[in-house]
This record gives C-alpha cells, sequence and structure tokens, in this order.
C-alpha cells in the first residue's frame, strides 16, 4: 500500500558481503596486526594512502559513501518521508542532524519525517562507523545530494503534470510549487509516479540556493527522540526485550590477559532463577575486539543474574599483569620522559638549541587512565535461529559488530544482522562490539535462546578499554623575550595499537598527530620524541584520544612560558601561534590529519587566532576580577576544527573551587545544526572538567580500584558551569566541515588548570585536580 | 510470594523475590523500560522513581518493600509530553543521549511537587543525585527554572 522510492531493505538484491574486514579503523587495525613491528610508521592515513594516494574523507572510509536516494528515501502515499539514519545516536543528535539535511534539500516539512536506524549494512549505507567526529563532515554533501535527488524526481512528475518546465517548479513546505500559476501538489499525490522514474545522474543534480534552505544552519529541526526520550518510550541496547529472552551477567577475569583456573558454581545456581553457568574461553592477544572470556550466568531476570555471579567462587590465574600498579607505572613513565628516545618530529636542532640556551624552562604533565563510564553501560542481546544470527546493541560501528559476531560464532557476515539501538552514551567505548560478541556466544551456549547480556557499572569501569595513561615532557629554550627558540616534547604513553597488535609499544601517528607532532607553534626548533611505553590494559579511543593529554600539557606550558616571560598568556599566546598562515600538515613530522586532504584542510593559524580573539573578547579577557576570581585560556585544533575556550573560575579561602561561565569559540566551519553543535561543545566542556577534577581509574596488583561512581566520580549539577556560551564561527556551505563531537574537550582541562593558576599561583600538572588547590 | 502494590497508578501483583531491587521488577517483569540501570547503587539517579510521591532509587528499594504503595515512573508523567517538565524539557532541547533523562525528570518532577520557585541551590539539592555524562546539567537547570515559572504563572 505504500508507494515508495525505494523497496525496502528485505527486497533488496543481496550484495556479497565485504569478507575483509572494513572500516578505517578495522581496516588499519587488521593490517596492523599483521605488520607487527613496523606499525610505527603506518597510520590509518598512511594505509589508506598507500591503498589509493588519492582517497580522503569519507571517500577513504571502508564501504565508502554511499549517495544513493534509494538506499535513504522513501516517500509513503500518506506523504511522510522515511529517511534512514545510517549513524549511531549516541547524544550528538545524528540521527536529527543527517536526516534534516536529506528534508532540508527535499523540501520535506520536518513534522512529516519518519527516520528509520539502520541495520549494519555498509554495502547498502556506505561507511556507519560512528567516530572520529566525521559523521556530519563527511555525510552532509551525500545528504544533501539524496535529499536533492528525491525532491527533483517530485518536482519532475509534478512539471509534467502541468506541462510546464521543471525550471520552474521547486519545493516547499512538502508541496511542489509553480509559482506563476499558483499551482501546487503535495508529496502524496506524486510519491508513486516519482517512484518510477529512473534516479537523477549526478551531474543534473541542482542543490538549492542556501537562501531557501528552512533548517541546515538555521531553523532548529526538533530532535528525532526527543518526545519519546521525556516519556521513557525509548530503545537504548539494556532495554531490548525479544519473546523468551534469558537475561546474563558475565565475572571476567579481575586482570587483564588472567584466565579461568577454577569456578564453583554450586551455590550460584541454588539461587533461585538461575538457569545455566557457562564458561567464556578467553582469547589470546591481541585483544581486539574478543571477549575477555570468564564465566556467565544465565538467569531468568537480571537480579538473579547478578545475584548468581556473586555467589560464584571463582579462582584465576591473573596472568602476566598481575603485577600492575598505576604508582609504579607513573614512575616509569617518568623516568622514559627524562631520556632520549625516538624521534617522531625533528625540525630544526632541539638539543643543540637547548644545550646552548642561557635559559629553559621544563615541566612534566601527567594523565591517568580514563573510563568512558558511559550512562548505559554496555548492553546487547543476541538469538540464533537457523544458523542465522540476530543482534540487537548500542553500538558505534555496527559493521565490526557484523565481523566479529560472525568470526566467533564461525558463521558468513550475511548471516549476521545486527540492529543499532539508541546508545546511553558512547564516547568511543561502544565502538568496541565485545559486549555484543559475549552476548553471541552466550546465546549459542543456550542452543540459541535470545539473551540479553547486561555489564553492570563495576564491569564498565573495571573491564573498559581504557584512555590511555600518560606522560608529558616538554622543554623549551627561551631567547632574550621569553619566546622559544627551541622546543623538546617526550610523550609516552601505552599506545591503542596495542589493543590491534600484541606488543606494540609506541604511540602511532594517528595518536601522536593528535597535538604532538602538529604543535603549530612558530618555532624554529620543534622536536617530539616518542619512549617505548608496554601496555597492561586495553587502551581504547575515548571522546578526542590522544588529545587530551598532549593538548592539556602544550597548553598548560605555554601558559607557564608566558608567565615565565612575565607576559599576558593571550598575548603570549598569539605570538606562539605566529602570523596568520596555512600549515600544511604534512610538514609537520606526520602525514596524519585526522584522514583528511592536507590540501583543503590546512592547519590555519588565522582561524585558530579568530577562535582565541572570539572567546577571549566574549570573556572580557583583562578585565578586573574579585580576588579569587580569575580566567583561563587553552585553544585547540583536532578534528580539523577550531575550538578556543575560556574558563572563569571563582576560588575561596578554602581551596573550593566554582566555576561562573565558560566561554567557547569554535569555527567547525559551516553550521548545519547549531543547536547540537552548542550542546556538543558544553557536554565537552562538562565532560572536560569532570575528567580533570576527578578522572582516574588506577591500578593495583593487576586490578582497577575504582568500581562505581563513588569511587570514580563525574562532575554533578552543584559543581557544573552556571553558565556555559557558545560562540559558533559562521561560515559559508562551501567551506570543507570540521568535526563537531570531539574538538572541543582537549582545551577544556588546561584552560580550567591555567585559571586555577591565575587565580591561586597553584600550578596543577598532574590530573586529576581532586584537592591538590586546598593543599599547601 | 507474590507482593502487590500500584504501578502509575494501577494495582501490579509481582512474583520476584522479596529481595530483587524495584528496579528489576519495573523492567524485568513488567516490562517498563524507561526507568533506567546505571549503577546499581543510588549513585547516578538514573532509576529514580517516585515512591508515595517521594524520590527513591528504584535499584536500592526491595521489592518487599513497597507492598501496597503507590509507585510512578517516568511513563506517569504523561504519554503525550503534556507534562510542563517534559514541554520544557522539549523547548529547551535538554537531552543529548537521553539516557539519564527520565531519572532527571523524575527528581525535577518531585522537586517541583514541592517548590514552585527553586533556587539555584534548592536545584543543586535535588538534581545532585543524577548523573549526565553527556553534560546536560545547564539545560536542566535552565529547563526546571522554565517549567516551575509556567507553574507558578498559570495558578
Amino acid at each position: 500500500m505504500k508507494n515508495q522510492l525505494t523497496s525496502s531493505a528485505a527486497e533488496q538484491p543481496q550484495l556479497a558481503a565485504n569478507s575483509v574486514v572494513s572500516a578505517s579503523r578495522r581496516l588499519w587495525l587488521k593490517s596492523a596486526a599483521s605488520l607487527g613491528g613496523l606499525i610505527l610508521t603506518v597510520g590509518p592515513s598512511g594505509l589508506v594512502m598507500a591503498a589509493d594516494a588519492a582517497k580522503f574523507g569519507g571517500d577513504a572510509m571502508p564501504g565508502g559513501l554511499v549517495d544513493n536516494v534509494l538506499a535513504f528515501v522513501s516517500i509513503g502515499s500518506d506523504g511522510i518521508v522515511t529517511i534512514v539514519a545510517h549513524r549511531s545516536e549516541m547524544g550528538q543528535g545524528i540521527r536529527t542532524s543527517l536526516p534534516m539535511v536529506v528534508a532540508d534539500e527535499l523540501g520535506a516539512d520536518w513534522a512529516k519525517v519518519k527516520v528509520i536506524q539502520a541495520d549494519a549494512d555498509e554495502a547498502r549505507y556506505g561507511n556507519q562507523d560512528t567516530d572520529g567526529s566525521r559523521s556530519m563532515r563527511h555525510s552532509f554533501r551525500p545528504m544533501r545530494h539524496i535529499g536533492a535527488c528525491a525532491r527533483q524526481m517530485l518536482e519532475t512528475v509534478a512539471a509534467a503534470r502541468w506541462e510546464v518546465p521543471v525550471a520552474q517548479v521547486k519545493t516547499s513546505n512538502h508541496e511542489v510549487i509553480h509559482a506563476a500559476s499558483g499551482r501546487r501538489l503535495g508529496f502524496a499525490a506524486l510519491a508513486a509516479d516519482a517512484a518510477k522514474l529512473p534516479v537523477p545522474g549526478k551531474t543534473s543534480i541542482r542543490l538549492k540556493p542556501t537562501a531557501e534552505l528552512l533548517y541546515i544552519g538555521k531553523q532548529h529541526a526538533l530532535g528525532i527522540d526527543l518526545k519519546n526520550i521525556v516519556t521513557g518510550n525509548t530503545q537504548y541496547g539494556i532495554d531490548t526485550r525479544v519473546d523468551g529472552m534469558l537475561y546474563a551477567v558475565i565475572a571476567r577475569p579481575p586482570v587483564f590477559g588472567g584466565k579461568l583456573v577454577s569456578v564453583d558454581s554450586s551455590a550460584a545456581l541454588k539461587v533461585p532463577g538461575v538457569l545455566r553457568i557457562v564458561e567464556l574461553a578467553g582469547s589470546p592477544a591481541p585483544a581486539m575486539y574478543h571477549p575477555l572470556g570468564g564465566v556467565a550466568v544465565i538467569a531468568s531476570n537480571t537480579w538473579a543474574a547478578i545475584k548468581g555471579r556473586e555467589a560464584l567462587k571463582l579462582v584465576w590465574d591473573d596472568g602476566a599483569n598481575a603485577s600492575y600498579d598505576s604508582a609504579a607505572f607513573r614512575l616509569s613513565l617518568q623516568a622514559a620522559v627524562r631520556q632520549p628516545a625516538k624521534a617522531a618530529r625533528n625540525q630544526g636542532d632541539s638539543m643543540a638549541a637547548l644545550a646552548a640556551s642561557k635559559k629553559t624552562l621544563s615541566a612534566e604533565y601527567y594523565l591517568p587512565h580514563l573510563a568512558h563510564a558511559t550512562m548505559e553501560a554496555p548492553a546487547a542481546t543476541a538469538r540464533i535461529v537457523n544458523g542465522k544470527c540476530e543482534v540487537w546493541a548500542c553500538v558505534q560501528a555496527p559493521q565490526a559488530t557484523v565481523a566479529t559476531v560472525a568470526q566467533h560464532l564461525k558463521l558468513k557476515d550475511q548471516d549476521v544482522t545486527v540492529h543499532v539501538t539508541l546508545l546511553g552514551g558512547g564516547f568511543g567505548r561502544k565502538s568496541k562490539p565485545d559486549f555484543a560478541v559475549e552476548a553471541a556466544l552466550l546465546s549459542q551456549a543456550m542452543q540459541g535462546a535470545p539473551v540479553k547480556l547486561t555489564w553492570t557499572r563495576e564491569d564498565d569501569l573495571q573491564h573498559d578499554y581504557l584512555h590511555t595513561v600518560s606522560m608529558e615532557r616538554l622543554e623549551a629554550a627561551l631567547d632574550e623575550r621569553g619566546m622559544p627558540s627551541a622546543w623538546l616534547h617526550r610523550t609516552a604513553a601505552p599506545t591503542i595499537a596495542s589493543t590491534f597488535a600484541a606488543g606494540a609499544n609506541q604511540q602511532q601517528p594517528f595518536e601522536l598527530g593528535m597535538s604532538a607532532t602538529n604543535v603549530p607553534f612558530a618555532i624554529a626548533n620543534i622536536r617530539v620524541e616518542v619512549p617505548e611505553v608496554a601496555a597492561h590494559t586495553r587502551i581504547g579511543w575515548f571522546r578526542s584520544v590522544s588529545n587530551i593529554p598532549h593538548a592539556f600539557a602544550i597548553q598548560s606550558f605555554a601558559a607557564e612560558l608566558a608567565h615565565a616571560a612575565q607576559r599576558d598568556h593571550k598575548s603570549y599566546l598569539l605570538d606562539l601561534l605566529g602570523p596568520a598562515r596555512k600549515i600544511d600538515p604534512r610538514s609537520m613530522g606526520n602525514d596524519f590529519n585526522y584522514g583528511e586532504s592536507p590540501e583543503r584542510y590546512p592547519v590555519d593559524i588565522a582561524r585558530m587566532r579568530h577562535v582565541i580573539e572570539l572567546a577571549t573578547s566574549k570573556a572580557g579577557w583583562g578585565r578586573k576580577l574579585a580576588k579569587g576570581k580569575a580566567l583561563g585560556l587553552a585553544v585547540s585544533y583536532s578534528f580539523v576544527s577550531y575550538v578556543a575556550v575560556v574558563i572563569e573560575v571563582d576560588i575561596n579561602a578554602k581551596g573550593e573551587l566554582r566555576i561562573p561561565m565558560v566561554d567557547m569559540a569554535i569555527d567547525c566551519g559551516p553550521l548545519i545544526n547549531p543547536d547540537r553543535i552548542r550542546s556538543q561543545l558544553e557536554g565537552a566542556c562538562i565532560m572536560g572538567i569532570s575528567l580533570a577534577l576527578s578522572g582516574e581509574i588506577s591500578f593495583k596488583q593487576g586490578r582497577v580500584e575504582q568500581s562505581n561512581f563513588h569511587q570514580y566520580e563525574i562532575l554533578r549539577a552543584y559543581a557544573a558551569p552556571r553558565e556555559i556560551r557558545c560562540h559558533l564561527v559562521e561560515n559559508s556551505l562551501e567551506i570543507e566541515l570540521g568535526g563537531v563531537g570531539e574538538p572541543a574537550m582537549p582545551p577544556i582541562a588546561p584552560a580550567l588548570c591555567n585559571a586555577i593558576f591565575a587565580a591561586t599561583g597553584k600550578r596543577i600538572r598532574n590530573l586529576p585536580i581532586r584537592d591538590q588547590i586546598s593543599k599547601a | 510470594m507474590t507482593i502487590s502494590f500500584k504501578m502509575n497508578g494501577k494495582p501490579v501483583t509481582c512474583n520476584s523475590a522479596d529481595d530483587t531491587p524495584l528496579l528489576w521488577v519495573i523492567r524485568d517483569e513488567l516490562g517498563l523500560t524507561g526507568t533506567k540501570f546505571g549503577c546499581g547503587a543510588a549513585l547516578c539517579g538514573a532509576c529514580t522513581v517516585h515512591l508515595d510521591g517521594a524520590p527513591v532509587r528504584s535499584c536500592q528499594t526491595p521489592l518487599a518493600s513497597v507492598a501496597g504503595k503507590e509507585v510512578a515512573s517516568i511513563e506517569s508523567l504523561s504519554s503525550d509530553n503534556s507534562h510542563v517538565l517534559q514541554k520544557a524539557w522539549i523547548a529547551h532541547d535538554v537531552p543529548q543521549c537521553g539516557y539519564c533523562q527520565s531519572g532527571q525528570l523524575m527528581s525535577a518532577a518531585a522537586l517541583l511537587a514541592e517548590n514552585k520557585n527553586p533556587s539555584d541551590s534548592d536545584i543543586d539539592n535535588a538534581m545532585s543525585g543524577n548523573i549526565c555524562r553527556c553534560g546536560t546539567y545547564p539545560r536542566i537547570r535552565a529547563a526546571i527554572k522554565s517549567a516551575a515559572a509556567e507553574l507558578r504563572t498559570s495558578k
């Protein structure tokens, strides 16, 4: 009964599933593992470029970009426009923003748009990885193209009926209109005939003039899930309910790499509701997306599973990481940054300049492991019927979920269906689908019965793919004006590559290219060194990734240099950046530039200077403040966007901190959904402050010491900034898009610590801040 | 043994074990998934419901303790977004991922039931048991103030 521009997914010819693990990070990971010791020189962009030197951006992503209107849009005989969201919604608003672009270019009324979530199917939708602040950056133009295709098909039908040239008609508010005659037809009346037309060729696509766009960059489209969220009528990973569903939790080895020696499950089996105890084999290194193994309790409800797990008597062999200890590891990182190491960037001769300099300054900055702590811990449900597995999960990487589940169940990719639920937070944790694989293995153990796996908060904090721990040492040779003539940065941190290639022990180009090697300061001699550091736990991506420690160190050190030079931090920072110019990212020792073309995405110092001027002018930089109050500044280039932040602190005599105001300025290219850009800045600000104040995962005897939110504290309402003002730089739609979800994180911790220093004279170099302000 | 109570105004009888936290009874046995699991230790507020009108953390409320009482969850506010707080949440586009918002709304509803003109510190006190990892606190604060203002003018 529904006339559609497209047939349903089931009617589409099944395209051959790509048996090669496919996705930018996935592609690299597979290759990195096989390259072994060579990986330092090969980052994600490096490998992609080797495969095809011409490809950047979305085209370089496995699965690529798809702009086929038939895959994304259908219009019912009721006129309802259904648009597929192919990226995962985790709070960034992408299920609203991408369909909104389609709808706007189509001329649809947002109130008559329905959004459906794509299953994992990169052959059909193109790359679906929701990470790297890429979704809008890569999909804006394809989504516009798709909307324009659908619009032109409707316009063609209307023009033919009215026997007028198609150039004389246009869409607006869910109608096609012929202005000269005043005639109009609703989408409902045109959809059936439009569906019979061929899809317009790429060269015949005409985009709407910017002035005719209603939603893009302008009127806010109501969040597509908003009304359901406030009535509790949403489906996150943990909310899946399937007939006959069983409930499971897993006791995992408390030390990464540990193994089960024995389990006595007699008491657990006596807990009412407990049905089965299932041993899960661990996976040999590298960890990749494989389950950690352990012992699962299958029960008739979640609580029985949890109680059953408490009753297990478990004996573990802790393995090689049994002595991992954060305090000792920190000392080893400190020792590492005090020794010469292999250079990742070497411009001029920093060592000679430092040796010859009359005045030098050095400082070391520490950032502990951080846990993502998504409010919804990982959760997945799986069932297997007739050799086909169906998974419901809150995943950021749907296709990797298919591939990893298929690998573990020994199925073909096309026999695994992954339904992507809403994500109760992602931040990079849910890019790793280990939990979906666990659910699938448990369903297999239960003869295919549907099994919902819940991770408790303790599971989440103690078995995360943690943000790395790092020590950053910075040293500068200073001239008579207090400006650096030489820069030496040693960055010691376990690498994410260790999760995918056993033994990987140096940060990779994609990590170093996040604010370390590409430090954009106008300094003659720059050297960045990378000591070898082993990993003792799973290391993974966390919102803004290696920018967090690198920017914390560099932006703090810049303020320390300004102080040493007895200069205003802002004007000193502008001098450090030097004059407006475009820097080729390849000239900074490392090709990595977030996968984007170096020509189209140079590091633009004019834009960096501009966000500094914008944030500081809005914050009233330089104004007189009462005792205990001060402003702190930091700037960052990441995910090809520019962000400057000014944080105002108010610290009383007891050392208690309040944050009355934060001013954030971003230049992320054109502003597609400004309200959701603002909400991402607000969120990054609060998450950044939370991590800086209290974020720390520590290890003792190989075990994570924090179990729940009383030990891993998250910023609460009373301590949050009272006001966050977001200042968005306007750009035309022709400018390249930058990222939004991550770029506002890196400058937060240094801006906060710079403000604390300005207010109290106390320089904080070791995160988290905790009670360091009040300590003498 | 069974326990009877009122869930969102309707009488229900539950078979879960007496010590089962109300959270899991609501989610697993009654099938209402608007109430969320966040920590299992009354630390995050995601599971907040009203017990005889007062906000409680359902993850620390044993089933046996609600016998004969009235339990209200997010689904009780309204199913058509007509509750003053739901309207304010929509107007301020408060949620990001949305996962914690059921608990935030139930804490806010309990606050406004007692106090139609909450100060910032009243909001701090009522809302600081609810964690939002996405960082929607400033919008939650603004939405509560808007809703309170609407309540005051509509009286």
